[in-house]
């Protein structure tokens, strides 16, 4: 019992990263952009993140500089396939490849530059990220386990999914996103701003998957700084987004069912067989392929990709 | 305000003129309508009709001239500007989102605050019993008929407030009767001092609906008429350029022998619904069996099972007695069936929008040539014939047939379908969007076909037109065939009962 209420809270640490990520590429995709710049995006979150945090000691300047750096990323996605309507799976691609090496450029400098030839969270900002104790509620057995004594990433992370669908499905901004994403001509003929709104959601999912850099940066590797500290996480996320169904709510549950799948591997008992980690690591691309094959069989009309995401919109395309 | 309305046009269009690139899409073009008037927009393909009107919906921006509404002259830069001086634009692809329902459509891009559900649709049942419209407000777009998506769209524009609507071919979809209960409700909007456009091939209904009419013509205004002082003649003349005849020729042939036979074909879709429901005809060499029916009434299901692209669920087709069910697309090719299919986007089946007309006259034909290594010349040669005698109009043959205009595409198509000599033709909406001198060139090369010997299956949209070139008729509403009738003994009215479903006595089967 002990053992399982302990993985399911690893599942949810593991799984909040995945959170952040797929929270941002769903506004992404709302819009009618598949950005395959998630990974990029969460390192160049990841790197700002930690720098600033290290630099300044103030985790709310650590997480603004995150989220900077992911609306940055997605800035120049935005730029290039919405005003320049260059191809978004080829810039998404790119916009990985500069993340990650931006990010390890920059760490790396910052690394051989300093003194100890490690960098390390001052202690302030460790312990504000560390988990939170709230008096009498963490202290009830199990409910206090598994709902109050997570780090403020975590619960951040929830707020943040719950915030956008509500914003995609009850606010009229929202309809017209998704109305966007769908069909951008009739948008647009309708006499909603299109370019503006697909920056707009384009910027926030970047921003939102910075902070998910951060997480992988700050809390993963315990405060301090490693390359690639994103490892992959990104596309998982982007996987996510197909499980999740494009709904910021059940991302929320995607993230910590495929957090349960990550860390999977160090909760079976080893001694009965002895599987190789690569087949945990495999598993949430199994299930995702298998949701793929379910809702396809299913062909319901709602639930599925936004019809035009992948396609710029350009108004007097004939 | 009211005496304001009265004196002062709706739009008024001085000297506005649209040029692309080489090509001018409007030339100086003066034009007025007064609230409470319906005009009709009468022009032939590529004379500019659509690039005026998305100038007034602020889709494209005018590059000379200027646009004046309610007497102001006014810059219209995006639909939004459009939508804000009361202009409603009805397009001929709806502008709707599918996974949407009504209510969410219409009130999308409205400025106005987020209502509850229950009171918007108080609010649009309300617009809605104002101007004679039925609608379910809750229902989701894909789950809804052609003539309901349509309602949606004026439902827009009404709930907009807009004093003036634009509606690009709104009747290419529609049965006559649906046709006219749009009319009714056009007539109504107009009564309560709505300024109307409705831009269309049609005479007849132009002739019906409209009180003046204006033609274009190679991007120029030729004339505007009082539509009570002119007739389909005049129209023509005006719109074409010198005196037309509007019969089409329906030669007689003699011995007709029949080679396609279809027995009790039924066909699923792919949600588990019959696409077509036991469907009986013959069709005989030198005849033109027309199909009519609403759109999507399993038109392209009978097309494409004939053609051997779906798998049928029960029946059989025969051609010359065998049995081609089962056979592959390319066997059934080979026994001298040919398909040309010209969906809603013209280019989606058959062509390949970004190869030139060799490489797609190369596509039917590539298989027959030995070698590893593909001979152009043929294909080239072919290509070029087709341009000369179809008057296809393309700089040169390997430029995307994508780039070339609607009309041009279809004539690329079914000149490579008839190119193949074959025995049947199956032809889906070959002049669909088509003007009339084009859509008669069409016409008369499957005449031309019909006095080959061959069978000609033509489905079509424009009823009109398949009573005057058809043999035959035969008419599916949803999948069920209605009956085939000979068109000399049926009238237009009756079809239009068929398709909607009602079935005649004696008319019923294949002989």
């Amino acid at each position: 019992m002990n053992m399982f209420i302990n993985f399911l809270v690893a599942a949810v640490f593991a799984g909040t990263p995945l959170l952040f990520g797929t929270v941002g590429e769903i506004m992404n995709e709302k819009s009618g952009h598949l950005n395959l710049g998630v990974e990029g995006m969460m390192s160049l979150g990841a790197c700002a993140g930690f720098m600033a945090g290290f630099l300044t000691n103030n985790l709310l300047i650590a997480l603004l500089a995150a989220f900077v750096a992911g609306l940055a990323g997605a800035l120049i996605y935005a730029i290039l396939t919405i005003t320049f309507m260059a191809d978004q799976n080829v810039t998404g691609l790119t916009l990985t490849i500069f993340g990650i090496g931006l990010s390890n450029f920059f760490g790396e400098y910052m690394l051989v530059n300093s003194n100890t030839n490690s960098l390390k969270l001052p202690e302030n900002i460790a312990a504000q990220i560390s988990n939170i104790y709230i008096p009498v509620l963490s202290d009830i057995p199990v409910i206090g386990q598994l709902f109050f004594q997570y780090n403020p990433f975590v619960y951040l992370g929830i707020v943040i999914a719950i915030s956008c669908g509500i914003y995609l499905n009850h606010t009229k901004l929202g309809l017209n996103l998704r109305a966007i994403g769908e069909n951008p001509g009739a948008a647009d003929a309708a006499g909603i701003k299109v370019t503006k709104l697909k920056y707009l959601n384009v910027l926030l999912g970047g921003g939102i998957c910075g902070i998910g850099g951060a997480y992988c940066s700050m809390i993963i590797n315990g405060g301090v700084w490693m390359s690639n500290s994103v490892n992959g996480l990104g596309w998982i996320s982007v996987a996510l987004v197909i499980f999740a169904s494009w709904s910021p709510n059940k991302a929320v549950f995607g993230s910590f069912i495929f957090g349960a799948f990550n860390i999977l591997k160090y909760y079976t008992p080893k001694t009965y067989f002895t599987i190789p980690n690569a087949f945990y690591d495999m598993l949430p691309f199994v299930i995702t392929a298998l949701v793929l094959i379910i809702t396809s069989i299913r062909k319901s009309k709602e639930n599925q990709q936004p019809a035009s995401c992948g396609i710029n919109y350009f108004r007097e395309e004939r | 305000m009211s005496n304001l309305i009265e004196t002062k046009y709706a739009i008024e269009l001085k000297g506005v003129s649209k040029i692309f690139g080489s090509v001018v899409a409007n030339d100086n073009i003066n034009l007025n309508i007064k609230y409470g008037e319906i005009l009709a927009l009468l022009g032939e393909n590529g004379s500019g009709k659509t690039t005026l009107m998305n100038m007034l919906s602020g889709i494209y921006y005018p590059d000379a001239g200027t646009i004046s509404i309610a007497g102001d002259e006014v810059s219209i830069s995006s639909p939004t500007d459009a939508i804000n001086y009361g202009i409603g634009m009805i397009h001929q692809h709806f502008k709707l989102v599918e996974v949407l329902n009504a209510m969410d459509n219409i009130v999308l891009g409205t400025k106005e605050k987020y209502l509850k559900p229950k009171i918007l649709k108080d609010k649009i049942l309300n617009i809605s019993s104002k101007f004679g419209l039925e609608i379910e407000p809750e229902k989701k777009i894909y789950n809804m008929s052609v003539s309901e998506k349509q309602t949606v769209e004026i439902l827009k524009v009404l709930y907009r407030g807009a004093q003036i609507l634009i509606l690009d071919e709104p009747t290419a979809v529609l049965t006559p009767q649906e046709t006219e209960k749009l009319f009714a409700i056009l007539r109504k909007m107009k009564e309560q001092g709505s300024a109307i456009i409705i831009i269309t091939h049609k005479l007849h209904e132009v002739l019906s609906v409209s009180d003046r009419v204006a033609i274009l013509r190679k991007g120029k205004l030729i004339d505007t008429v009082k539509t009570e002082d002119s007739n389909e003649k005049q129209l023509t003349e005006l719109m074409v350029g010198r005196p037309v005849s509007l019969k089409i020729n329906r030669p007689e042939v003699e011995s007709k022998k029949t080679i396609l036979n279809v027995v009790d074909l039924s066909v699923m879709n792919e949600d588990g619904s019959l696409g077509l429901k036991n469907i009986n005809f013959k069709l005989k060499r030198g005849e033109i069996l027309g199909v009519a029916g609403i759109a999507g009434s399993g038109q392209k299901e009978l097309c494409e099972s004939i053609a051997g692209l779906i798998k049928i669920k029960s029946g059989a087709v025969l051609c010359n007695k065998e049995n081609i069910i089962g056979k592959t697309p390319d066997e059934i090719i080979n026994l001298g069936i040919s398909m040309s299919f010209v969906p809603e986007d013209r280019l989606g089946m058959g062509l390949v929008g970004s190869m030139g007309m060799v490489e797609n006259m190369m596509l039917k034909s590539y298989r027959k040539s030995k070698g590893f290594f593909i001979d152009k010349k043929p294909s080239r040669k072919l290509a070029e014939y087709l341009k000369n005698k179809l008057q296809i109009v393309t700089p040169n043959v390997d430029m995307p047939v994508r780039m070339m205009s609607g009309g041009n595409v279809q004539k690329v198509l079914l000149g490579r379908e008839i190119d193949s000599n074959p025995n049947v033709l199956i032809t889906a909406y070959p002049v669909r969007g088509l003007d009339i001198n084009s859509s008669y060139v069409i016409y008369d090369l499957l005449n031309e076909q019909k006095l080959k010997g061959v069978a000609v299956l033509f489905i079509g949209e424009d009823l009109d037109v398949l009573l005057e070139l058809s043999d035959r008729i035969m008419v599916l509403c949803n999948g069920e065939m209605k009956g085939i009738v000979d068109t000399k003994e049926t009238t237009k009215e009756e079809i239009g009962l068929m398709m909607a479903g009602k079935s005649f006595k004696g008319v019923e089967g294949d002989e």
